[in-house]
């Protein structure tokens, strides 16, 4: 367990009634009210209900954990697996875009341009333009088909740099 | 009490249970704007595509076709597309590195206030014209097909108005999405019944439908035609109708990406990786609806025809008139009611994404500088939000009444989405260099030049007073958004937002300090 992390269970037991969920919202569990004889009649200062949201925590107030930035991130920018993955997505997201918007726009031209043309019966009284039309939905579907595949490897790849960020640190 | 009426009625009191349902679940920020965020892939795929296949497609479309053919039916082609360009482009960086709205993306390295407040001026005008124009639809549909029940157009605008109110009030993004989800189901059922009804009136014989395809009789004033319908140009015709086709391609294809309440459906699901799975799911979904169209259009054109759908109601009650024609009343009815539940669920989810636009992006970040007063605040913000803009929404449709020309307000939705949006969402995710200024403009450009494009172009000034000849101005409109801001951007410097780019690039790309699902 790192530092942080053990400072936060400290904050968070002393200051039970200070923590609160990540979007400022109260906590599920409100600490119950002690019984009458037994409770303590100081003033609460810091329950939920008077302290700003974390967003607006003064930097003073700020757990160890909110105050940690969560990477260095120009240095992850830098790491040669961050960037491999970065380029094999670029190369294969543009590729593919590239692809579908040629693939696309192909139909709108023709049928505009050349309407007699793509009005040539095919197959029985179906044109080329009705069948052009149709295979756009495959082309979408198989193209979506390979991108799941393909990124199922981006996945695995940024899961790597995230590994390696954690060593990095420590095993934080 | 007619069939029909009864149909709606269910559907209401299905919708109206799990707004109950989801209303005690909807407790907190990231529950009531996100569904905490805990949406699964195929239950956030079958939304999108809820959210996506509005009463322009299902009623719209099928419209087209039946009365212009094959050049409604690259409508079709074009809304399966675009989902390319959200699966490769938007959907994953987004979920990884937003939290509620499409500027949460936008912000994280540009100035936040400025551009919040443009992005959510964006996101609303998309939103209120887009829910205008299913408004007026639904007010003349429901008392088209409600005839003889006593409900008028007003009755039914209002009606319309209070459950969508009701649902996003009370239910938030949870109930929305179910809501989404039920309609999916109802109306992909509803299709596919129809398409195997359709084939079963030609004996299961695809070559006898497409024959009859080719030889579409109808009476243009008062003279007999017949017509090839799949022959393409029977609405984009000579000298703009090629460009105007092109036009409408690009802002289907990039216009999808930047539609604001497609883009929040991403932030309810756990990770990137099972909102790439939702598209794909989507896609599956809206590409067999979309080639069902063909069925649709082309089946109300040749076993209805154009003749007997103009003198019983128009164009866009084709589909339930084919249901009518092929099964009886009982379908008809059905159909109607699968008509109501998309314009409902549609409604509904436009209406949230604008009351978490303004909520989350104009009153807590530009307004209060990002801070929440009170525990709470942003969500009641948005519920009273919710209220406001169903209440304006009610407002204009019954001004501009049943007879208002809305078609192109859809048309105007798209543009923006496509000129605004996509623009400064693909610069601020790829080019280190973009920076406020750039985003500011061009949202700002792409949101003028639509509107004053559309202003001026047939679909508003009529085919002969338009200064500007094409129905779609996303071949004018779109480069400008790109242009001003590349323009903007190059004549500033801001090294601050270059500095932070890092951090998006590794956040858009590794999930790394996402927004987690939260128990509920």
């Amino acid at each position: 367990m790192g530092a942080a992390a053990r400072l936060r269970i400290v904050y968070t037991t002393v200051h039970r009634d200070r923590v609160m969920n990540r979007d400022g919202s109260p906590p599920d569990q409100v600490p119950s009210e002690p019984p009458e004889e037994e409770r303590d009649l100081t003033p609460v200062v810091g329950g939920w209900t008077d302290v700003a949201p974390l967003a607006a925590h003064p930097a003073h107030e700020r757990t160890a954990d909110e105050d940690a930035p969560l990477a260095d991130w120009d240095r992850v920018a830098a790491m040669p697996a961050f960037r491999r993955l970065i380029a094999r997505k670029v190369r294969f997201v543009s590729a593919a875009t590239v692809f579908y918007v040629v693939y696309y726009f192909a139909l709108p031209v023709s049928v505009g341009y050349f309407p007699r043309f793509m009005d040539r019966r095919v197959i029985g009284p179906v044109n080329l333009a009705y069948l052009f039309a149709l295979s756009q939905f495959f082309m979408a579907w198989l193209l979506a088909f390979v991108y799941v595949r393909v990124a199922a490897r981006f996945d695995g790849m940024s899961r790597e740099v995230l590994a390696e960020l954690d060593v990095q640190r420590g095993g934080r | 009490m007619s069939t029909p009426l009864l149909m709606f009625l269910l559907f209401i009191a299905v919708t109206l249970a799990i707004t109950y349902w989801a209303s005690g679940r909807s407790k907190g920020a990231s529950a009531y704007f996100a569904a905490s965020r805990r949406v699964t892939g195929w239950q956030n795929g079958i939304a999108v595509a809820g959210d996506y296949m509005s009463a322009a497609s299902f009623l719209g479309i099928a419209g087209l076709i039946a009365f212009q053919g094959y050049d409604g039916f690259m409508y079709s082609v074009g809304w399966l597309v675009a989902y390319l360009t959200v699966l490769f482009v938007v959907a994953e960086p987004l979920r990884n590195a937003g939290k509620y709205t499409m500027a949460d993306v936008l912000a994280y390295r540009l100035n936040p206030r400025p551009v919040r407040a443009m992005a959510a001026l964006s996101t609303l005008t998309v939103s209120t014209f887009y829910m205008i124009a299913q408004m007026v639809g639904a007010g003349a549909l429901v008392s088209l097909l409600l005839k003889g029940s006593g409900v008028t157009f007003h009755g039914a605008v209002v009606g319309v108005g209070v459950l969508m109110i009701v649902y996003v009030v009370f239910g938030g993004m949870l109930a929305t999405t179910w809501v989404q989800i039920v309609k999916a189901v109802l109306l992909m059922g509803g299709t596919i019944l129809l398409s195997v009804l359709v084939l079963a009136h030609f004996h299961f014989d695809l070559g006898a439908f497409f024959d009859a395809v080719t030889r579409v009789t109808y009476h243009d004033k008062g003279v007999e035609v017949t017509k090839n319908f799949l022959q393409p140009g029977l609405r984009y015709k000579p000298p703009y109708g090629a460009l105007d086709l092109i036009s409408l391609g690009l802002a289907l294809i990039l216009g999808t990406a930047g539609l604001p309440h497609i883009l929040v459906r991403f932030y309810t699901v756990p990770d990137a990786k099972t909102a790439r799975i939702s598209v794909v799911w989507a896609m599956v979904l809206i590409g067999g609806f979309y080639i069902m169209t063909t069925f649709l259009g082309f089946g109300a054109a040749t076993i209805v025809g154009r003749d007997f759908i103009d003198s019983h109601g128009g164009v866009n009650m084709s589909a339930p008139l084919l249901a009518q024609a092929v099964a009886g009343d009982v379908f008809f009815a059905f159909i109607s009611a699968v008509a109501f539940a998309t314009i409902l669920a549609v409604v509904a989810g436009l209406t949230i994404s604008a009351s978490t636009s303004f909520a989350h992006d104009f009153y807590t970040n530009v307004i209060h500088r990002g801070t929440e007063r009170s525990p709470g605040e942003e969500v009641r913000v948005a519920r009273i939000t919710a209220f406001v803009v169903g209440a304006i929404a009610i407002a204009i449709a019954i001004v501009l009444g049943p007879k208002a020309n809305v078609a192109f307000l859809v048309g105007l939705a798209f543009a923006v989405a496509a000129s605004a949006n996509l623009p400064v969402i693909v610069l601020s995710l790829f080019w280190r260099r973009f920076n406020t200024a750039g985003a500011v403009s061009g949202l700002a450009c792409g949101l003028v030049a639509s509107i004053v494009l559309i202003l001026l172009g047939p679909g508003v000034r009529g085919a002969e007073r338009a200064v500007f000849p094409l129905e779609n101005p996303g071949i004018l409109s779109i480069p400008i958004g790109f242009l001003g801001a590349v323009v903007a951007t190059l004549l500033t410097r801001e090294p601050a937002a270059e500095q932070r780019y890092n951090e998006l690039l590794v956040r858009a790309n590794t999930g790394l300090g996402a927004e987690r699902a939260v128990n509920g």
